[in-house]
Formats: structure tokens, sequence, C-alpha cells
């Protein structure tokens, strides 16, 4: 059993897991916003990833087809094999979906009522400081690369001035530091 | 990716209308979870009860996920080449990038937002600096920092 979890033992795999299943009810605005916390407990409370891989494993996500949620297995993947992407999808998948059933069986009749509508008013302002933390860790290994700093600024200013798409920007940003500039 | 849902499910099937599409979407943005899975989720459930929401769920992850983990175990497999880790750290930057951009982009919500430019700084500036410099952990700042704005939106609010 140990090949399919890379030398992890089921105790972390427990703990693994439900560290995603707490985060799957936080992940308001996407799984993504919750990648600092998971940086946090999987690079610097107990060292299983380096920052360098942790990043790697959301570009890789981001690059592949499918919804970005995917870069959950990666990061499972990478810290303990098979098993390890299975526990991290399915800690990150059972709450927010129950949750989401539910919420929508008990009616849409009520969205537009006040504590609805201050709910998802008070949240916004916290998920935009989220994301932008989001991408200060992952931009976190570039410090000191004069090259991938620049291809960070560059990446900003261009998906808020144009309409490109994203894959196209991943594709340069792959060439660029294939070619040793970033 | 919500664009291509978009065409698929109200352009092409005629499943759901335009208007049905937002009004889904709006809640799955509330909800906990990824926006797209909980999209998929909810009009599975819609149409063809709890068997079709488990149905649209593990249509809209199984191969996307199947090609990542491949990519991922070619990826450690060529890690050491310096041309394969110098791509992947341009992309990481340019993953890091596109998140920005992303939070740029919705931010620009927040002025026609209950909250108002002001407070939504404070706040979105209070996150910024709990998770990002102080490295806080995320339930404790949202449990701490979220009721705080809920309520403050709720008394702007008018009933």
């Amino acid at each position: 059993m140990n090949a399919w979890m890379a030398g992890h033992d089921w105790v972390d795999i427990a703990s693994l897991f439900g560290h995603f299943l707490v985060l799957s009810l936080l992940a308001v605005g996407g799984a993504i916003t919750t990648t600092p916390d998971m940086s946090r407990y999987l690079v610097h409370d107990h060292h299983w990833l380096s920052p360098e891989e942790f990043t790697a494993s959301i570009a890789i996500a981001q690059a592949a087809p499918g919804p970005n949620l995917l870069f959950v297995a990666v990061l499972g993947w990478n810290v303990a094999g098979p098993i390890g992407a299975l526990a991290t999808m399915t800690g990150i998948l059972i709450p927010s979906t129950a949750l989401s059933l539910w919420v929508t069986r008990w009616g849409q009749s009520r969205k537009e009522t006040r504590g609805v509508r201050s709910f998802t008013a008070g949240m916004a302002p916290l998920t935009i400081g989220l994301l932008l933390a989001t991408g200060w860790i992952l931009a976190g290994p570039t410090g000191g690369h004069i090259g991938a700093m620049l291809l960070v600024a560059a990446t900003v200013v261009v998906m808020v001035k144009t309409k490109l798409s994203p894959i196209w920007a991943v594709a340069a940003g792959a060439v660029a530091g294939a070619f040793g500039l970033a | 990716m919500l664009a291509v849902a978009q065409r698929e499910l109200v352009e092409r099937k005629q499943w759901i209308s335009h208007q049905q599409f937002l009004e889904l979407l709006s809640v799955s943005q509330v909800l906990p979870g990824p926006n797209v899975v909980n999209l998929s989720l909810m009009i599975g459930d819609r149409h063809f009860g709890l068997r079709g929401a488990f149905v649209a769920l593990g249509g809209m992850l199984a191969i996307p996920l199947v090609i990542v983990l491949a990519v991922t175990a070619l990826y450690a497999q060529y890690a050491s080449l310096p041309m394969v880790s110098g791509a992947l750290r341009g992309m990481g930057a340019v993953a890091a990038g596109l998140v920005i951009a992303t939070a740029l982009k919705l931010a620009t919500t927040l002025r026609s937002g209950a909250m108002g430019v002001p407070l939504s700084a404070i706040f979105g500036l209070l996150t910024f600096i709990a998770i990002a410099l102080l490295r806080w952990p995320l339930v404790w700042v949202l449990l701490g920092l979220g009721p705080v704005a809920v309520a403050i939106a709720w008394r702007r609010i008018k009933p």
C-alpha cells in the first residue's frame, strides 16, 4: 500500500483528508481562494512540499484542460501519490457538494432576502483580499528573478486590458521559462 | 470554462434559459466550493434529480482529472531537465499573474456593492495582510473578519 502513498502513513493521509474537508466549506469564491491555507499547511507546517513544488503543482493544473479545482488533486498526488490525490479531492468535494445540493433544494426564493444579500456583499471584499493573497504567495518563488517578476506584471496587465484567453498567457510563460527568461 | 458551459447548456442544448443560468451562477458563487462544480451539480439536480447531479459532477471531473494526473506523473520524470523546470517556473509566474488579474477585475464590481469603496478596501487589505504577510490560518481570518463585514453590510442594506 505504501507505494500508493509515497511513503506516508494513514495518519498523514487522514490529516490531509481532514484539512481539505474543512477547507471545502471555506472555499467561498472557488477552491483557489484557499491556496494560501493549503500552502501554510503543506509547505510551512508539514514541509511535505517545497514552495517551488507548490507553485509548480498549481501551474500544471492551470495549464491542463478542465476546472482549475484539479490543482487540489495535483497537490495531493505530489504529497502522497494516488491515495493522496484521492484524499484531497474527496475532502474538498464532499462538504461543498452536500451543502450546495441542500441549499439549491432549500429554494432559490430566498436569494433576494436581506440576510443573503448582506452575506454576499459583506464577504465580497474578503474574497478579493484572498485572491490577492493567493497571487502574492504563488509569486513567492519568483522573488529575486527579474524576468519572472516582469512576467507576473505583464500577465496582470494583459489579462486586465485584453480579452486574450488565459491559456495563451500560460503557453507564453512556458516558452519564456524554457528559454531561461523566468 | 464558464463561457463554454453557458454556450452548451443555454444555446445548444437549451436545457435552461439565460436568466436561469445567471441565477444559478450567482447562487453557486455565494456557496463554498468551485463555481463550475456547484453549477453542474445544480443543473444536473434540477433536470434529472440526484442521479443527474452526480452524473454531471463525474462528467465534469473524470477526464480532466486523468489528464492532469498524467501530466503530473510525466513532469516528475522530467523535472530535472532545465528546460522543463524553467517552463514550469514561467507558468507559475503566469499563474500568479492570472489570479491577481482576476482579483482586480472582480474588484471593480465592489463599487456597486453595499459595502462601498472605502470599507471594501479596508476589509480587502486586512484579509490580504492576515493571509499573505502574517500567514494566519484561513478559518480564523474568515470567522474573525467575515461576521463583522456581513454585519456592516446588513446595516447598510435597507430591508
